[in-house]
């Protein structure tokens, strides 16, 4: 494409923005058009990177406040003397707390809730405020010796300031309502909402008992000078020997921040589909528009134009419809982060205040003017290769694209995508795991469109009716839209139901067994000499005792021979940190239960006087922890040091709503060790489960009740908020197919009107012209939706099998919604677009040919 | 009087799925410069095909065309199309105006194409030279065929061409329209003092041209001076 001429062409740019305003004028409704396909993708990527920003810049500037503290001191143990030391030596808290899950009743209305108990002492929070109704009592609730109870709860159980709560052993007077504090997550909050009381009090519930759960925070200030990071990695690893941590808020702000850009980045993908399929759009548009255009390009080379000059006056349009549909995007998604709150306000532990930034702005202005012109360049190679002969009649088939050219534009398309998917997820590997999907999926619609028309060529019903024969001829014959057709409709219908097969994944696995023998209410922290009465409690109501696990903790002491404390100070140490720091939940039994299977090793059911004592591991500890079977570990029961040796591994489903146990004894070991119990049984409804419960939280105000029909339908509950959010995203994928196919159909309806026309002129009535179109769009609604539809059930089975490793069974409703759903609107876009054939009197149109 | 065009043993050969036509074989001829010059021949002969190759809108697969002192062969895509945006005008049967831009715009483009500062009023003159100034912002949907054909006329002109071609240029008039066009083309032709060859099946157009070259399944059959009487 070199250009060696010795004339001089003086036309310069500006006779090419010139001569692309005068030829887009014309052109007008057509532009409108192709920007449309681009505009919401663009929005959606913008409200999804805007929000996200937003997000960035309110946990950077709330996180003092997230976390209630400069920073902050926390053990799942009571501190021990060093830990004091240390907490001394930094000055002294200035707050503290203790926090665990209980069951807290309500006289009230003798009702029981599981709850998480916070214990507070001093001024806390140091930063923000507790948000409480009425406001004064988050400043008076520890003079007073209240409570401040969960606002959901106070609802849930129509509670008033005044009222009371029971907790443990003793009832605190209700002072007000917590709306929100720092350190409460909104998905504990779902699960066990909080509740404030005195830190004075806590000793005289009698709940903290061997085996609960619970977390002790020692809350700082510190003055502007403090360097938080240097002090971090001094102070951590004394703490870290003692079994406790140093967090400062800008740890918590970047882990939340984390946490955050993770549901972002999934977010950006669904929206960046969006994008790409307002790009096939846009691809197809222009293939189109530029093929009626390829006659001018002649003229204005036969006139002297280069070729140069032709493909520019058009990539100008393309670059300025996308500049438009860029701009036009960009505000739409500005305007609709301002949505996102109300999908994910529930997750978020602060309340969002919404920005505007650069970046996103910038970003959707790029997008709009490079994809465009990203995916017309092949389309618009056209003009190049077109030869100024076309102006003299003559025929001559030498205007095909080269096939370096080609193969240099869809490489450039390639790593264009790769390197976009990469700047919105920040990892190669599920970029480019990313775009090989987009082009699989785009390449099995492509290959069974091009299937598809193949088919009807070789066995075209040359027997059935004239509109019938009409309509697949449509499918296959020149300027056909069955190929951009069936992937818009396709990657739309695959996208939607993938979302909605995987969401039925996600809830089969929380789903339970309502079977007898499978249990559905779970009591935690049953100490060993009320365990026989717990157990009575429940037999007297004529309900089964299903599960009696004893439970003891316990830590790592040494791992093959290397004390914990060596290995925390080892950084080139593989063993993950969790493991060094975890306190232990084990039990002792002689067999395997149905969700476990045995790996590696033998399982050993009893072992009275094996040692060192052979221990099974589940398979992610053995992992994170670098064992083997036959590699020894060193265990602290309760401060007496236990040798164990790995006898075996199992694999482990989590997933299942059931109690599961990462190291377990063989019997004969621990039975004389410290140890609590939780028991299992089946309750047939939510009222017995309420009975019990309220008469288990009166006997044994200790014993913390999971009612896991109540877990579940929380669960549910959130999958469905995001599930909503999703779904709201995938929304724009689906409007943009919407608009794609309007464009795809609009565009086609320009090729076809002169066809229908003459159809009339040769008598054909407008309910045959109707029906061929109709026809149509039937097939093509039918196979794109059904195919999108058949390769969403593969990538889900796929899902299930590699990703969340649980059966699947995909459920109708996409087969009786959504291909019916698709279809008809598919129809409808084809008739609605047909009307002008209709109305337009078919000398008009031949006189003055197509425009 | 020098060559403005020299044409020798040229050959063009169409490939398709059923073989390979011959379309022009063994063509040689010369036109000087501000020579009218008639090109004839029966449906098939290789008429316009001939143009195209003289206009340096496609390659011969034999022989040289040297237009306005430049062989074309020499020359590459963009080349030729500057030579022609320079020296060349055309007038085609089917006027091939472009259609999303108004009849100034149409008449302007080859001028904008040199960069000319004054190219909307030497359009606005040709313009009214064809008697279309009041038409000037239509587009050609909005002209009938007669005035589409003149606004062609004043493009062609438009860019002071040493040499107009035109291909069949009543073919699609009605005969007093095609007339009226042809006489208009003359006229402009005389005033610029441009060469000018013209594709037809019209004799008695060929015949008001100095030269007739006739083709006959891609060869010539004759190339004589018009005898006026």
């Amino acid at each position: 494409m070199k250009d060696s001429s010795n004339h001089k062409v003086k036309a310069g740019i500006g006779w090419l923005f010139k001569m692309a305003w005068r030829d887009g004028k014309a052109s007008g409704s057509r532009l409108v058009l192709f920007m449309a396909s681009i505009v919401l993708g663009i929005a959606a990527v913008v409200s999804i990177q805007s929000f996200g920003d937003t997000l960035k810049q309110n946990i950077g500037m709330q996180s003092k406040e997230l976390m209630g503290a400069d920073y902050l001191i926390d053990s799942d143990q009571l501190p021990n003397r060093k830990v004091h030391a240390i907490i001394d030596s930094l000055g002294g808290a200035a707050a503290m707390e203790v926090k665990f899950a209980s069951m807290a009743s309500f006289p009230k209305n003798n009702t029981t809730k599981l709850v998480q108990i916070r214990g507070i002492e001093g001024n806390f929070p140091l930063y923000g405020i507790l948000d409480t109704e009425p406001a004064i009592v988050a400043n008076d609730y520890q003079e007073q010796g209240a409570a401040l109870v969960d606002a959901t709860i106070m609802l849930q159980f129509n509670l008033q300031p005044g009222d009371s709560v029971k907790i443990g052993a003793l009832t605190f007077p209700i002072a007000g309502a917590l709306k929100s504090a720092p350190g409460s997550s909104a998905f504990t909050s779902s699960v066990a909402p909080p509740i404030m009381i005195p830190y004075r009090f806590i000793e005289d519930t009698g709940l903290l008992q061997i085996g609960s759960r619970m977390e002790y925070n020692y809350y700082f200030t510190a003055d502007a000078n403090t360097d938080l990071e240097k002090l971090n990695r001094e102070v951590d690893p004394l703490l870290d020997a003692e079994n406790a941590d140093l967090d400062t808020h800008t740890d918590t702000s970047q882990r939340l921040g984390r946490r955050y850009e993770n549901v972002g980045k999934f977010l950006n993908l669904v929206a960046f589909v969006a994008l790409l399929l307002g790009c096939l759009g846009i691809a197809s548009s222009v293939h189109i528009y530029i093929k009626e255009k390829l006659h001018s390009v002649a003229i204005l080379k036969c006139l002297g134009a280069s070729r140069k000059q032709t493909f520019s006056i058009f990539l100008i349009q393309i670059a300025g419809m996308g500049f438009v549909g860029g701009l036009i995007g960009t505000t739409l998604g500005a305007v609709l982060q301002y949505v996102f709150p109300l999908f994910l306000q529930d997750f978020l532990p602060f309340e969002v205040k919404i920005s505007l930034t650069l970046t996103p702005i910038l970003i959707g202005l790029f997008l709009g003017i490079f994809m465009s012109v990203l995916f017309a360049i092949l389309p618009l190679l056209g003009t190049w290769y077109v030869s100024p002969l076309q102006v003299l009649r003559i025929q001559e088939g030498n205007n095909s694209k080269s096939l370096k050219a080609t193969i240099l534009v869809l490489t450039s398309i390639m790593v264009s995508l790769l390197l976009l998917a990469y700047g919105l997820i920040q990892n190669w590997r599920y970029a480019l795991a990313f775009v090989l999907g987009i082009v699989l999926t785009f390449a099995v619609l492509a290959g069974f469109a091009k299937l598809l028309m193949g088919l009807i060529k070789k066995h075209f019903p040359l027997s059935w009716g004239f509109t019938a024969r009409q309509s697949l001829l449509n499918l296959y014959r020149p300027n056909n839209q069955t190929m951009v057709l069936i992937l818009a409709i396709g990657v739309g219908s695959f996208l939607v139901s993938t979302l909605y097969f995987t969401k039925d994944i996600l809830l089969v696995k929380t789903n339970l067994e309502n079977s007898l023998e499978t249990p559905n209410i779970i009591l935690l922290d049953v100490q060993t000499p009320q365990k026989e009465k717990v157990a009575n409690s429940i037999t007297e109501r004529k309900l089964r005792l299903l599960d009696d696990i004893p439970i003891v903790t316990l830590r790592m002491h040494s791992i093959k021979g290397r004390p914990v404390n060596d290995i925390r100070l080892d950084t080139t140490s593989q063993v993950n940190q969790w493991i060094l720091n975890h306190e232990f939940r084990v039990t002792y039994r002689d067999s395997l239960i149905a969700s476990e299977q045995l790996l590696e090793g033998e399982w050993v059911p009893e072992a009275t006087n094996d040692r060192p004592v052979p221990i099974s591991l589940s398979d992610n500890v053995a992992n994170d922890a670098m064992v083997v079977v036959g590699d020894t570990l060193v265990l602290n029961v309760q401060g007496v040091l236990m040798e164990t040796v790995v006898g075996n591994i199992r694999a482990v489903d989590w997933g299942r709503a059931q109690l599961n146990f990462s190291i377990i004894f063989p019997k004969g070991i621990l039975e004389n060790a410290p140890q609590f119990h939780v028991l299992t049984t089946h309750v047939k409804d939510a009222e017995s489960s309420a009975r019990l419960q309220r008469e288990l939280v009166r006997k044994f105000p200790n014993v913390s009740i999971i009612d896991l029909r109540q877990v579940i339908a929380i669960i549910e509950g959130i999958l469905d908020k995001i599930s909503l959010a999703i779904n709201f995203m995938a929304f724009f994928s689906m409007l943009t197919g919407i608009i794609v196919l309007i464009g795809s159909v609009r565009n086609s309806k320009y090729q076809r009107l002169r066809e229908s026309v003459l159809l009339r002129t040769l008598g054909a009535q407008n309910y045959q012209i109707l029906r061929i179109t109709a026809l149509e769009y039937l097939y093509l609604g039918l196979f794109g939706s059904g195919i999108g539809v058949i390769l969403s059930i593969i990538s889900t089975q796929l899902l299930a099998v590699f990703v969340f490793e649980t059966p699947f069974i995909p459920s109708m409703a996409p087969f009786l919604v959504l291909i019916p759903g698709i279809t008809l609107l598919v129809l409808g876009i084809g008739l609605m677009n047909s009307r002008s054939v209709i109305s337009s009197p078919p000398l008009q149109v031949l006189r003055k040919g197509i425009r | 009087m020098t060559n403005i065009l020299n044409v020798n043993n040229l050959k063009k050969t169409y490939k398709n799925d059923a073989g390979s036509i011959t379309v022009l074989d063994d063509i040689s001829f010369e036109i000087a410069e501000g020579e009218t010059f008639a090109i004839v021949g029966p449906s098939g002969s290789g008429k316009t095909t001939l143009l195209g190759l003289c206009a340096g809108l496609d390659q011969p697969d034999n022989g040289t065309i040297e237009l306005c002192g430049k062989e074309l062969h020499e020359l590459n895509e963009d080349e030729r199309a500057r030579l022609r945006n320079n020296k060349v005008g055309f007038i085609f049967q089917d006027f091939q105006l472009l259609p999303t831009l108004t009849a100034m715009e149409n008449v302007s483009v080859p001028l904008e194409l040199q960069g000319a500062k004054n190219a909307r009023k030497v359009a606005m003159e040709l313009l009214d030279k064809v008697g279309l100034s009041k038409r000037y912002n239509h587009y050609p949907s909005q002209l009938s065929g007669g005035e589409q054909q003149r606004v062609a006329l004043a493009r062609a002109f438009s860019n002071g061409p040493s040499i107009l071609f035109a291909d069949e240029p009543t073919g699609n008039l009605d005969e007093e329209t095609g007339e009226k066009v042809v006489q208009l083309l003359f006229d402009l032709n005389q005033e610029a003092g441009t060469t000018l060859v013209i594709v037809t099946h019209d004799l008695d157009l060929a015949q008001r041209n100095q030269r007739i070259l006739r083709l006959k399944g891609g060869k010539i059959m004759a190339n004589e001076r018009v005898v006026k009487t």
